[in-house]
């Protein structure tokens, strides 16, 4: 097991490099000048921009400015921001906590709504409570959240004004206020992003349910008199997760990615409007640091799900 | 207007005979504004006008938390290495400059005990030195006294090339040096009409030497206080998530009486202008938004009813068409748009009439900037004493058709005008912005009414504004026919606003497209007045050489002026906040105060 564990990530050390090549080359020739704001402005002769681009290395040849990226990040260096002018690393983790928060809620309503949803229904196909968590899965997953967000803005806060939809990590209050203040004004957000994923969720557990109920080892356990409960959870559900497993693995490093249009409508403070800001801005070092850390937690996440999937079922063996 | 009749009324003022705001309504008759007018007045020994903001309030804080939201937050909060004017708005809640701008473009002293002018000795005839005198007792957030060895220190830190600060040609040019510990003297190389640059407003921030004196030249990013500012601002600095937040709370040893009205202060960045008004406007949740570039259409909806509104401040922002005069399609030594080429169609000055008699200002105000823009036919539309009035603007489908018959251009069987087998095709750049592409359409309508194809272009933002020497598509390589942009008017004089048009300054492959003249235009008139009005050091005169340099772009289409912008903020009806057009949102944050 940790020999199979230890030989992943071997492999793994490969393949982010070639990512990080890729990714690096790509940003590299992408067109753009994190000082372009500087251009229209009288005040700032275009030497000045010139100079700023050369002392930011912007100027040297792609092979070498990846070559000081990659030994930097070997040394824990993450880079500097262009545009900020601070080291990567704090502006990243200035923003994970928020991140972590908002998407990890969204991600967990959605569990909590799906799992319960997808394998009731599964358990009475066709029957009216399948037909209406099916229309309301397929009403879900077919509204875009740039959508349902301003949506809901336009109900909850600019009509009802019960809720406020700018997010603010700068709550003036203390204990219990705080923690309902922090509450109220991740609803929307969470609400937004956890339906979403909630109903495309709800069908995959619904469908992975629906292939493992039909198998035989079912009717077995049936016949032996064991109660529907039973027989749900411990027999069906179990080995029905595995491809649950896989998908909601390979969803968990966007929690720490951030969602990046609804962080841009509800204006949070996450890594997915960092990332957007960055972009827009070119502002290289920071898009390369987030993209980078981002594929390995894809890695990571995969890793974990082939483990776990040895734990759901032993037939699975880790070589 | 005569020179002789100037300096009498010059007299009058000083002797008491004419009151200012006559003289300067003499001045804006003749097309003169009221800056300029002032630093006539300052020149010929009176002295500047200073229109204090109003501020009822009778103590100091009490007014609770002040929130502000900027759809692009400050991302760095050290001013002289402020990249767009979110991180000066974000710096300038904390530092202060010795003077910044009100809104009729008086210098409004924040730092110094006075405004330089000839009668208090701070300005010298021949136009070479400023003297600046610092309030005293004025402390830094961390107690330490600001003395005149703080702004010599500003004054070494931005010029060093080494910092690399984008406020270097603010601080270039000149010496500075201490005359006493509240006293220092401005040495310019060269006559400078234009005093009032450095150590004013946005640029002229001024840090602490104490904390940045190690940190100056090459180890400038090092500096922990880039991102911990320690300054003389109403508020003093609390937190900072740069693109995120930035907090203040009150400044209790403030260096003016009553100053600041607001407890605390929250700078909140990200997301859109559109749900940024309706946040302030619609919803009440924020007191204040910058930079409403929303259609005024959607402004006027969400004030029906709301808690907040819209306030203009007037600059000199230009939105305008500028017309290449090299040839884009014809490469030279490897470099298109080459001086050694003239263009093929536009050379010819009543192509170029025809194509300014074929925008339609009014229809470009009435549907897309509104409030926000007023119609101009000149390049320069500010301050007012350099407002030419001899220009005016026409949009004339029949005239542009009889200019362009006469140039020889014929109507052809697709409804395109040819000439020598030739068909009359331009090519129209510009940054993709909205209201930009609906220009771009509504003048493609008119030039198609006349027989001139046009193609439209648009280039990403980042890519149209970036000094990026490998990427074609930049508007200073200017690699079309013609293109539509801004260019914002920082500070209340034209001398940096029009020497771009120099001669000397054209982009060419030579100086890395960094010359700021992209047009190409090249005029030996307009060169001679730039030179003249350099070093003119009568404001007359000076305004009277600028007013003819814009009639010079004018009169030879150089440029075709669309729209004179206005900036749009949103702000709660109860919220007085002190804007001006000539300076920074946040550069005269402590006079805000609330009302009712």
């Amino acid at each position: 097991m940790s020999q199979y564990v230890l030989r992943r990530l071997m492999i793994a050390i490969p393949s982010l490099l070639g990512i990080s090549l890729v990714l690096f080359v790509v940003l590299a020739l992408a067109p753009g000048d994190p000082f372009s704001e500087l251009a229209t402005n009288p005040n700032v002769p275009p030497e000045v921009q010139a100079a700023l681009r050369a002392r930011f290395g912007l100027d040297d040849p792609i092979y070498l400015r990846y070559l000081h990226w990659l030994n930097a990040m070997l040394h824990g260096d993450w880079g500097f921001s262009f545009v900020s002018r601070m080291n990567v690393d704090t502006l990243i983790l200035q923003r994970l906590p928020t991140t972590l928060y908002v998407i990890g809620s969204a991600q967990i309503l959605a569990l909590l709504i799906a799992i319960p949803v997808g394998v009731y229904a599964a358990t009475k196909p066709y029957s009216l409570f399948d037909r209406i968590a099916n229309t309301l899965a397929f009403v879900g997953f077919s509204l875009p959240t740039f959508f349902t967000g301003i949506l809901f803005i336009l109900i909850f806060s600019v009509t009802l004004d019960w809720l406020p939809f700018v997010y603010t990590t700068d709550i003036r209050a203390t204990g219990i206020r705080y923690v309902l203040e922090m509450i109220r004004q991740a609803i929307m957000p969470v609400a937004v992003l956890g339906l979403f994923q909630a109903a495309s969720m709800t069908r995959f557990v619904r469908s992975a349910m629906l292939d493992v109920i039909r198998l035989d080892y079912v009717t077995t356990a049936r016949a032996k008199g064991l109660g529907q409960a039973k027989v749900i959870v411990k027999h069906v559900m179990r080995n029905a997760m595995i491809p649950v497993v896989t998908l909601i693995a390979l969803q968990l490093p966007a929690v720490f990615g951030g969602a990046i249009v609804t962080e841009q409508i509800f204006r949070i403070p996450g890594i997915g409007s960092l990332l957007i800001s960055s972009i827009l801005s070119n502002d290289t070092p920071v898009v390369m640091a987030v993209t980078f850390v981002f594929a390995c937690l894809v890695v990571l996440f995969n890793l974990i799900a082939d483990v776990l999937y040895g734990w759901l079922d032993p037939r699975i063996s880790l070589r | 207007m005569l020179d002789k009749e100037l300096r009498s009324m010059i007299g009058d003022v000083k002797d008491g005979r004419m009151d200012r705001r006559a003289f300067i309504q003499r001045l804006a008759a003749v097309g003169l504004t009221a800056p300029m007018a002032n630093q006539i007045l300052a020149i010929g020994g009176v002295a500047m006008a200073q229109s204090p903001n109003p501020y009822p309030p009778t103590k100091r804080g009490g007014g609770g938390p002040l929130k502000l939201l900027w759809w692009q937050g400050p991302t760095l909060l050290n001013p002289h290495f402020a990249t767009g004017t979110k991180d000066q708005d974000g710096s300038r809640i904390f530092y202060e400059p010795l003077a910044s701008w009100d809104v009729n473009g008086h210098l409004n002293p924040i730092l110094a005990a006075e405004i330089p002018s000839i009668k208090n000795g701070g300005l010298s005839e021949d136009a070479k030195s400023v003297v600046w005198k610092l309030k005293p007792g004025v402390k830094w957030h961390d107690g330490k006294p600001v003395t005149a060895d703080d702004l010599v220190f500003t004054w070494e830190y931005a010029s060093d090339p080494a910092t690399a600060c984008v406020s270097i040609s603010t601080y270039s040019g000149l010496t500075v040096e201490k005359v006493d510990d509240l006293t220092i003297r401005i040495k310019f190389n060269d006559p400078t009409p234009f005093w009032a640059n450095a150590f004013v407003g946005a640029y002229g921030c001024i840090i602490p030497k104490h904390l940045f004196a190690e940190y100056k030249g090459g180890k400038s990013r090092e500096a922990p206080n880039n991102l911990k500012p320690v300054g003389t601002g109403p508020y003093k600095f609390v937190e900072f998530k740069p693109g995120d937040l930035v907090r203040g709370e009150i400044n209790p040893d403030y260096h003016m009486a009553n100053r600041p009205y607001f407890d605390s202060v929250e700078m909140k960045g990200g997301g859109d202008a559109v749900s940024a008004a309706r946040a302030v406007i619609q919803t009440g949740e924020y007191d204040f938004a910058w930079n409403m570039q929303v259609e005024d259409e959607v402004l006027l909806r969400l004030e029906k009813g709301g808690k907040g509104k819209t306030l203009y401040a007037v600059g000199g922002d230009i939105e305008f068409i500028a017309i290449n005069f090299t040839d884009p399609n014809t490469e030279i030594d490897g470099e298109r748009s080459s001086l050694k080429t003239r263009h093929p169609i536009l050379s010819d000055p009543r192509v170029r009439q025809a194509l300014a008699l074929l925008v339609d200002r009014d229809s470009v105000k009435k549907a897309i900037y509104g409030r926000a823009g007023r119609t101009t036919a000149n390049y320069l539309n500010g301050p007012e004493e350099f407002v030419s009035k001899n220009t005016k603007w026409e949009f004339s489908v029949e005239k542009a058709s009889a200019l362009l018959d006469e140039a020889g251009w014929k109507t052809g069987a697709d409804g395109v005008r040819e000439k020598d087998g030739k068909k009359l095709k331009l090519l129209f750049q510009t940054s993709i912005n909205g209201p930009r592409q609906k220009t771009q359409a509504i003048i493609k309508q008119a030039c198609q009414k006349a027989g001139i194809d046009v193609e439209l272009k648009s280039v990403v933002a980042s890519v149209f504004f970036s000094s990026d020497v490998a990427n074609p598509d930049t508007y200073s390589k200017f690699f079309a026919d013609i293109e539509m942009f801004q260019i914002p008017m920082t500070q209340p004089d034209p001398a940096l606003h029009m020497r771009r048009y120099h001669s000397r300054n054209v982009a060419t492959k030579e100086n890395k497209w960094q010359g700021p003249n992209f047009p190409r235009w090249i005029n030996k008139d307009f060169d001679a007045a730039i030179d003249a009005a350099e070093t003119e050091t009568d404001p007359v005169k000076r305004a009277g050489l600028y007013i003819k340099c814009n009639d010079l772009i004018w009169q030879d289409t150089a440029f075709i002026p669309v729209m004179h912008r206005l900036a749009v903020e949103a702000s709660s009806n109860t919220l007085r906040p002190a804007l001006s057009g000539w300076a920074n949102q946040t550069d005269n944050l402590q006079d805000w105060y609330r009302e009712g």
